[in-house]
């Protein structure tokens, strides 16, 4: 079946066999977009976190068909190099990633968080980021969690400057 | 003079040869960089923890270095990155001795059809110590070169010109490196030139941002699980989940005429299914009838009865003085720690195309030379035409120190002669893991009339960690009477203790147990440290002045006692319960890296809260401190997640859990709010560093709740008794 949804901002028209198939895979294989990952497939670890309409979705346990009219947002949309999502901007900044992989669901999760609550205490951080990282970058997520909120807070503050 | 020879005996001038390349101007190949250090040396290197050399016996020529066209290096690494951060510090050290910018080298992994792989694996904290000299070498052999080509082509003496970022000066000319290297066919091969002296170093030593951290923020993709090939398949493998299963006979007929079946594969004892898609593969693999034989009542009880010190084989590991004579005054005391998975996020997976007589895998691998070598076997495949093109790894942790999924892959590659994909689902992950073994110590000790020890044993059992692994020929854990792995940390490192003992015990599971991060020291320093704290209590001693009394003077003792004492004053070390928080202390040697670590500890609700941890290191030489601080923040984590939830079962023959969450580990909100990094640098070489801060966190962890509550935990994960 055809199935119409917004991918970073463009529209795009699938045609999925089966309808109940999770959209990580219309994502990475049918989309290329290889940034979202598989780590489990049971939404236990949210290695393949995005958004869908701005909510943090585990996508490997999200049927394509729910995505239909939608709009999905994965790390490739987040932001690039040259325009760098506050969240990415502060990854970079406190050197977060080890291997890597679990970090784009991170930062989606992130990226969801501030929109909700654009200055997250430690306690909201605790209770809503609730993905798995293997080698342990917890320490300096938290760090650039906060960083990321006044990255965040400042560009909006630039921006309605701008206005 | 005497020096220099020897040095530039170790590059092979006959190996040294340029060839063109696709987009690049001077394909440098250096020849196998040998030691001569002879093997066994190696092998009693690691058996006494301490760090092994880069270890190569490739007798053909590998190319390290490539000069592209707009003045860059490529610098293809024999190692891999699997978050360690290895790319980043070679990259400091071959800037550094290349005279170019961070930003004009590219560090990416070396395909084995470049020749560059290592033989052994990339593992064993060993990366950047083991390349230190070599890499350095080679790079500083490559701008001699680079700067004899320039001065010839500009006309000057080559005492006349200088290198600042790849671009050379003389004589009011500049060349740039891709200039100097245009053209040239017949290199001349210097002696190692004399390398910079460590007060003129512009990147080693810095807190430079990893190489790969943009490619790892914005989602590109560099994975195994991200590689593609064209006109790729997918497949999907059929595994016993009862452990122990021998394959019967299979039953493939409804699972033929499933939607995007392209072909089953059954060889042996091997089934497989290739499909047009993952999700199809993965539907016609549940729709094959495996039978197999298995055993059905195994379980945990069982597994920890067998894991018992006293049982199997054992092998005095280390001795000194007398045993126990007076059974009287002795202390005992047992731990045990439980099966560990290796958990990490990104599940094993491969492309595999087999093309005639040749065949490409790409995958995340910490063996690329085994890969090869077991691919090229099972296929009938000249080694030298099985191209593994490695990817950076979604965690390593030992996991992928042995990947026999590359040959499957290449199977059913063969069998439909195109390239397939293939992947463990996470159940898989969990139930073929080469899991962490148990174990099960015994400690004894004995206080003199000081309130010192007079004896120390440590009596431990564990399953196999380098027996039986494919890096580890068999024969060679014969010859020497022991798992290499298993005694990580079950050395005595208090040798002023008049009479110490060491006993490493060897049970064979029925399952594959192997190298997990840090391999034995994880549970030998928990209990042996542990151990040391109970003693220091009855002694009615300070922790740390009780440890720092019974440590010797050897070199690196001194750099044990400057640890422990750094991780003391850094934390602010006492003994008293403050606002419901007390402190625990720990220390530990692994691959000649000493650590101590403080851990701030409270308890609510009957949990453990970890608040603080204090990690005093010394690595030798730092050449990226940012990354080794990450190191030791990570190995925190990940020891402290290991140490407090971790945990597998055996049910009813199957390995259980199969999920994160039931596999519980550490999350954000379990995670120290503070790791506090104290860096030392007790010798001039780079150091192990991936590894030995997993050493002490157990102990401290369970030392602060022996002080809180009283309770000595002697068993991991640890969990209160519920009156606490
Ligand atoms: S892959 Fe979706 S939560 Fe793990
Ligand atoms: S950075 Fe490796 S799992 Fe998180």
């Amino acid at each position: 079946m055809e199935i119409s949804l917004t991918v970073n901002g463009v529209l795009k028209t699938v045609d999925i066999a089966d309808e109940n198939t999770p959209l990580l895979w219309v994502v990475r294989d049918t989309l290329d977009l290889k940034g979202t990952k598989f780590g489990c497939g049971k939404a236990a670890c949210g290695a393949c976190t995005l958004h869908v309409d701005g909510e943090a979705v585990r996508s490997c346990s999200y049927p394509v068909k729910f995505a239909e009219g939608k709009k999905v947002t994965t790390i490739e949309g987040l932001g690039d190099r040259e325009n760098p999502h506050p969240v990415q901007q502060a990854w970079i900044e406190e050197i977060v990633p080890q291997c890597g992989y679990c970090q784009p669901g991170f930062m989606m999760a992130t990226a969801a968080l501030l929109n909700k609550v654009p200055k997250p205490t430690d306690e909201d951080i605790d209770k809503n980021i609730i993905n798995v990282c293997r080698c342990g970058t917890y320490y300096r997520m938290r760090k650039a969690i906060h960083k990321a909120a006044e990255l965040q807070a400042e560009k909006v503050i630039s921006e309605s400057k701008e206005l | 003079m005497a020096d220099k020879e020897k040095d530039s005996k170790k590059v092979s001038r006959r190996k040294f040869l340029v060839k063109g390349g696709l987009g690049t101007i001077g394909v440098v190949a250096i020849g196998a960089y040998l030691f001569r250090s002879p093997i066994r040396r190696q092998i009693l290197g690691v058996v006494n923890s301490l760090e092994a050399p880069y270890l190569d016996n490739i007798d053909q020529p590998m190319i390290w270095f490539e000069v592209t066209s707009d003045n860059n290096i490529l610098l293809h690494s024999p190692k891999m990155e699997m978050g360690q951060g290895t790319f980043t510090g070679i990259a400091q050290m071959a800037a550094e001795e290349l005279s170019v910018s961070m930003n004009q080298i590219q560090v990416v992994h070396a395909a084995s059809s470049t020749g560059n792989v290592d033989s052994f694996a990339t593992g064993g904290s060993t990366s950047i110590s083991g390349l230190w000299k070599p890499l350095r070498e080679l790079s500083a052999m490559l701008r001699v070169m680079l700067l004899k080509e320039a001065a010839l082509k500009m006309n000057v003496d080559v005492d006349q010109i200088s290198v600042v970022d790849g671009v050379i000066s003389g004589n009011g000319k500049t060349l740039t490196y891709s200039q100097a290297a245009e053209g040239v066919e017949n290199w001349e091969v210097p002696d190692v030139p004399v390398l910079k002296d460590a007060k003129d170093y512009k990147y080693i030593g810095q807190p430079i941002a990893r190489v790969d951290l943009d490619e790892k923020v914005y989602g590109d993709p560099i994975f195994g699980m991200d590689a593609e090939m064209p006109d790729m398949l997918y497949g999907a493998v059929v595994r016993p989940t009862k452990i122990g299963s021998i394959f019967v006979s299979a039953d493939t007929k409804a699972a033929e005429h499933m939607p995007g079946v392209v072909k089953i594969v059954v060889e042996d004892d091997f089934v497989g299914v290739v499909a047009n898609s993952m999700l199809e593969a993965e539907k016609a693999k549940d729709a094959i009838i495996v039978t197999w034989d298995s055993y059905d009542n195994l379980n945990t009880d069982a597994i920890v009865k067998m894991m018992t010190v006293g049982n199997g084989n054992s092998s005095v590991i280390q001795k000194n003085g007398d045993s126990f004579d007076d059974q009287d005054e002795i202390v005992t005391l047992e731990f045990r720690s439980p099966i560990g998975a290796h958990a990490q996020i990104e599940p094993n997976g491969v492309v595999a195309f087999v093309d005639g007589d040749s065949a490409t895998i790409k995958i995340s691998t910490q063996v690329v030379g085994l890969t090869r070598k077991e691919v090229a076997k099972r296929l009938d495949l000249d080694a030298e035409k099985v191209n593994v093109v490695p990817t950076y790894l979604g965690g390593g942790f030992g996991r992928r120190l042995h990947t026999p999924h590359a040959v499957q892959a290449a199977i059913m590659s063969k069998a439909v002669g195109k390239p397939v994909k293939y992947f463990f689902s996470r159940k898989e992950e969990f139930q073929h893991d080469m899991f962490r073994p148990p174990t099960h110590h015994v400690i004894k000790g004995k206080l003199n009339a000081e309130g010192y020890l007079e004896g120390l044993e440590h009596q431990f059992v564990s399953g196999d960690v380098a027996t039986d692994s494919a890096l580890i020929p068999n024969a060679l854990t014969n010859f020497l009477g022991v798992d290499v792995g298993a005694i990580r940390g079950g050395f005595i490192q208090y040798t002023a203790i008049p009479n110490f003992k060491a006993e490493c015990w060897h049970v064979e599971l029925p399952f594959a147990t192997s190298w997990w991060r840090s391999l034995g020291l994880l549970a030998n320093t928990f209990a042996m440290e542990s151990f040391m704290d109970e003693m220091a209590l009855k002694a009615n001693k300070n922790a740390v002045d009780f440890r720092l009394h019974q440590i010797a003077d050897e070199p690196i003792d001194i750099r044990l006692k400057n640890v422990i004492k750094a991780a003391a004053e850094k934390s602010n070390y006492n003994e008293e319960v403050k606002d419901g928080r007390a402190m625990g202390f720990a220390a530990s040697i692994d691959a000649n890296t000493p650590c101590a670590q403080v851990a701030e500890v409270s308890i609510v609700d009957n949990e453990i809260i970890v608040h603080k941890v204090i990690v005093a290191m010394d690595p030798g030489l730092a050449v990226n401190p940012d990354q080794i601080r990450a190191q030791c923040e990570g190995c925190v984590i990940m020891g402290m997640s290991a140490v407090l939830y971790e945990q597998m079962f055996v049910e009813d023959g199957e390995l259980t859990p199969t999920i994160y969450g039931p596999y519980q580990m550490a999350l954000m909100k379990n995670a120290p709010k503070e790791i506090d990094v104290v860096l030392l640098q007790g010798k001039d070489t780079p150091g192990a560093v991936g590894e030995p801060p997993l050493g002490p966190i157990g102990a401290a962890i369970a030392n602060a709740v022996r002080r809180l509550t009283g309770e000595r935990l002697t068993e991991l994960p640890l969990k209160l008794s519920k009156k606490a």
